[in-house]
C-alpha cells in the first residue's frame, strides 16, 4: 500500500508528461484514493493551461470579430458573421475531431514555403498535438461565443454617451478607446464571466477522443474516466473531479468579480450590476 | 443500391460516388442521424418535464422538497455537464445491477465490490446475459437518454423557475384577489403565462441539446460520430478499406448537418416567439402592437 505521500511524489505533475512522475499509471487494485486525488489534480493543470490561454486570446479576437460584426464595410462584416455562425452553430465536439483531422492531412514532414531566395521548412507535426492544435480550436470557440457577448454591449452603449463624445469633438480611435470601450466592457463583463466559465468547463472534452493523450497525460477528466475505467467504481473519480471544479469555478468567479468592481468603480453601489451565474453549458 | 453498381466499369465514373455513398455501410450512417432525431425528440419532452418538476419544487413551501429543488438546480453549476454524462449511465446501471442482485440473490454472500471488480450473480445482470443485440442496445440508449434527461432538466428548471418569477406580481395577486387557491393560481394563471418568458431560455437549450447529442458516441452509441470515425478511416476497428484516410471529409459533412439543424431550429424559434409575443405586455409583444396597421 502506498502512502499518500509517495502517491504526491509520483504523479503530482504526471500530466505533464512521464519525465515528470512515475513512468506508468496505477493499475486496477493498486489505486489508492490518494493516486485519484492526486492524478485528477494533476490533470487540472492542463485545464488551466487550455482556459487560460483561450481566454487571453480569444478576449481579443472576440473584440476584434465584435467590431468587424458592425462594421460598414461589407468585406469585413460578411466573414465575421459567417465566422459566428460556423463556431457558434456546431459542436465543440465535432470542431474538435474536424481540426485534428485537418492538421492529420499536413505533410508529416513539414510545410516547405518557397521564399524565392530559400526554402523554410515549417514543421506541422506539432498541430496534430493537443497542447496546439485543441488550444487553436478553443481560442475560435471562444472568440466565437464572446464576439456575440461584446456585440451585444456595442449595441447597448448609452447613446448619450456617445452624443457627448460627439459634443466634445471626440472621434475614431480616441472615441473608441475612451467612451465607448470602458462601457462597452463594462456591460459585457457578467455575461463575459459566464463565457470563461463555460470554457474553462469545455477543456474537458479535448482528450476525451479527440486529440490523443500522447504518454498518457491529458486533463482532468482523461483522468477520471481512466480510473473509473480501471477500477469500475465511478464514485470517487467522478465526484473527485467534480469537487476540483466547483473549487475552480468558485476562483473564476472570485477573479472576475474582482474585474467587475473595478469596472464599475465610478457607479453608486447600488447601481453596480451583480455577477449573477447562469447556466448556458455545452458547446 | 442501383444496378449500374453491379457493373465494374462503374469504377472510373462520377457515377461511382453515387454507389460508393449508398453502400450499406453508408446507409447505416443515414439512419444513426435517427438515433440523434430519437434522443432530441425523447429527450426534450423529459428534459421539460424533469425541469418543470424542479422548479416547482424550488417554490415549495415543503423546506426538505425545496432543498432537493435547490440541489438539483444547483448541481449543473460548477460541475462540466460532460461529467454527469459519463458518471450518470455508469452508476444507475451499477445502481440497477446492485438492487435486482439484492431482490434476487439474498443468499449471496460475497461483497459486491471486490477489488478492482463490480460482481453481481447472474441473475441479476441487465440485461441478462445473451440478451437480443437490439435490447443491449435498448438499455443504452435509454442510460444516455436519462443522463440527458437529467441534466438538461436541471438547465430547463433553471429557466422555468426565471420565467415563473418574471411574471408580472399583479396577475398572481388578482388570482389572490379572486379567491383562487396557490394550487388554482398556479395552474390558471402562472403556467400559461410563463412560457412567453421562458421561450428565450428554452431556445437556447434546444440549441445546446442539439450540440451536446455528439456525446452519445462517448456512451457507446453508434451514432453519427462512430459512422464518421468507421467509415473515414483507412484502417477501423472492422475493416481495412482501399481508400486514404477521409475521416476529415466525414467530420466536415457531420458538421454541415449540425449547422443545419441549429440554423433550422433558430428560424423556427424566432418564429415562435412572434407567435407567443402577440398580446403580451413585452417589448417584443409592443413592437408588434405598433407595426400592425
Amino acid at each position: 500500500m502506498k502512502t499518500c505521500a509517495e502517491s504526491f511524489d509520483a504523479y503530482a505533475l504526471r500530466a505533464l508528461g512521464r519525465e515528470f512522475g512515475e513512468r506508468l499509471l496505477p493499475k486496477g487494485v493498486e489505486i489508492t484514493f490518494c493516486d485519484q486525488l492526486v492524478l485528477i489534480g494533476s490533470g487540472l493543470i492542463w485545464n488551466v493551461y487550455f482556459g487560460v490561454l483561450a481566454v487571453l486570446v480569444g478576449f481579443w479576437l472576440a473584440i476584434g470579430i465584435a467590431l468587424a460584426r458592425d462594421s460598414r464595410h461589407r468585406l469585413l462584416r460578411a466573414p465575421a458573421a459567417g465566422f459566428i455562425f460556423v463556431f457558434r452553430g456546431s459542436p465543440l465536439f465535432i470542431q474538435l475531431f474536424f481540426a485534428y483531422e485537418l492538421f492529420q492531412l499536413l505533410p508529416k514532414a513539414g510545410v516547405e514555403i518557397p521564399l524565392g531566395f530559400a526554402t523554410i521548412t515549417a514543421d506541422s507535426r506539432w498541430l496534430t498535438r493537443a497542447w496546439a492544435g485543441a488550444l487553436i480550436v478553443l481560442v475560435l470557440n471562444t472568440a466565437a461565443y464572446s464576439a456575440v457577448i461584446f456585440h451585444g454591449a456595442l449595441h447597448s452603449v448609452p447613446k448619450g454617451d456617445l452624443e457627448a463624445a460627439d459634443a466634445y469633438g471626440l472621434t475614431g480611435w480616441p472615441r473608441f478607446r475612451r467612451i465607448v470601450w470602458p462601457t462597452m466592457l463594462r456591460l459585457a463583463w457578467p455575461s463575459y464571466t459566464n463565457e470563461a466559465i463555460f470554457l474553462f468547463h469545455a477543456t474537458t472534452l479535448v482528450f476525451l477522443s479527440a486529440f490523443p493523450a500522447w504518454q498518457q497525460s491529458g486533463d482532468a477528466l482523461y483522468y477520471a474516466s481512466y480510473f473509473a475505467g480501471q477500477t469500475f467504481n465511478p464514485f470517487i473519480a467522478y465526484p473527485l473531479i467534480a469537487a476540483y471544479f466547483i473549487a475552480a469555478t468558485l476562483v473564476i468567479t472570485a477573479l472576475f468579480g474582482a474585474v467587475n468592481r473595478r469596472l464599475n468603480r465610478h457607479i453608486p453601489r447600488e447601481a453596480r450590476p451583480k455577477l449573477r451565474f447562469r447556466p448556458q453549458i455545452i458547446r | 443500391m442501383f444496378a449500374f453498381c453491379a457493373d465494374p466499369g462503374a469504377l472510373q465514373t462520377l457515377a461511382w460516388f453515387l454507389c460508393y455513398l449508398t453502400s450499406g455501410t453508408h446507409l447505416a450512417m443515414y439512419w444513426s442521424l435517427g438515433t440523434v432525431l430519437l434522443l432530441l425528440a425523447l429527450a426534450a419532452p423529459l428534459a421539460l418535464g424533469f425541469g418543470l418538476a424542479g422548479a416547482m419544487a424550488v417554490r415549495s413551501h415543503i423546506g426538505p422538497v425545496r432543498w432537493l429543488g435547490r440541489a438539483y438546480v444547483a448541481m449543473v453549476r460548477g460541475v462540466p455537464d460532460i461529467i454527469f454524462f459519463l458518471f450518470v449511465p455508469i452508476a444507475v446501471d451499477q445502481g440497477i445491477e446492485y438492487l435486482v442482485h439484492l431482490a434476487r440473490c439474498p443468499d449471496w454472500t460475497e461483497p459486491v465490490r471486490r477489488g478492482a471488480e463490480f460482481v453481481v450473480c447472474p441473475a441479476a445482470k441487465v440485461p441478462q446475459a445473451g440478451a437480443a443485440v437490439w435490447m443491449q442496445n435498448a438499455y443504452a440508449f435509454a442510460l444516455a437518454l436519462l443522463a440527458f434527461a437529467l441534466v438538461f432538466g436541471a438547465f430547463a428548471a433553471n429557466t422555468l423557475h426565471g420565467a415563473m418569477a418574471a411574471v408580472p406580481r399583479a396577475q398572481m395577486e388578482t388570482a389572490e384577489a379572486y379567491g383562487m387557491t396557490r394550487r388554482q393560481a398556479f395552474r390558471r394563471i402562472l403556467m400559461p403565462q410563463m412560457w412567453v418568458y421562458a421561450l428565450p431560455g428554452l431556445g437556447n437549450l434546444w440549441m445546446i441539446l442539439i450540440k451536446a447529442t455528439p456525446l452519445l458516441f462517448l456512451l457507446g452509441i453508434r451514432d453519427i460520430v462512430y459512422w464518421a470515425r468507421e467509415l473515414g478511416g483507412a484502417k477501423t476497428s472492422l475493416y481495412a478499406y482501399p481508400h486514404a484516410d477521409w475521416r476529415v471529409w466525414y467530420f466536415l459533412a457531420v458538421l454541415v448537418v449540425y449547422l443545419l439543424m441549429t440554423w433550422i431550429s433558430e428560424r423556427a424559434f424566432a418564429r415562435i416567439a412572434a407567435r407567443l409575443a402577440i398580446g403580451q405586455p413585452t417589448a417584443a409583444g409592443e413592437a408588434l402592437r405598433k407595426a400592425a396597421p
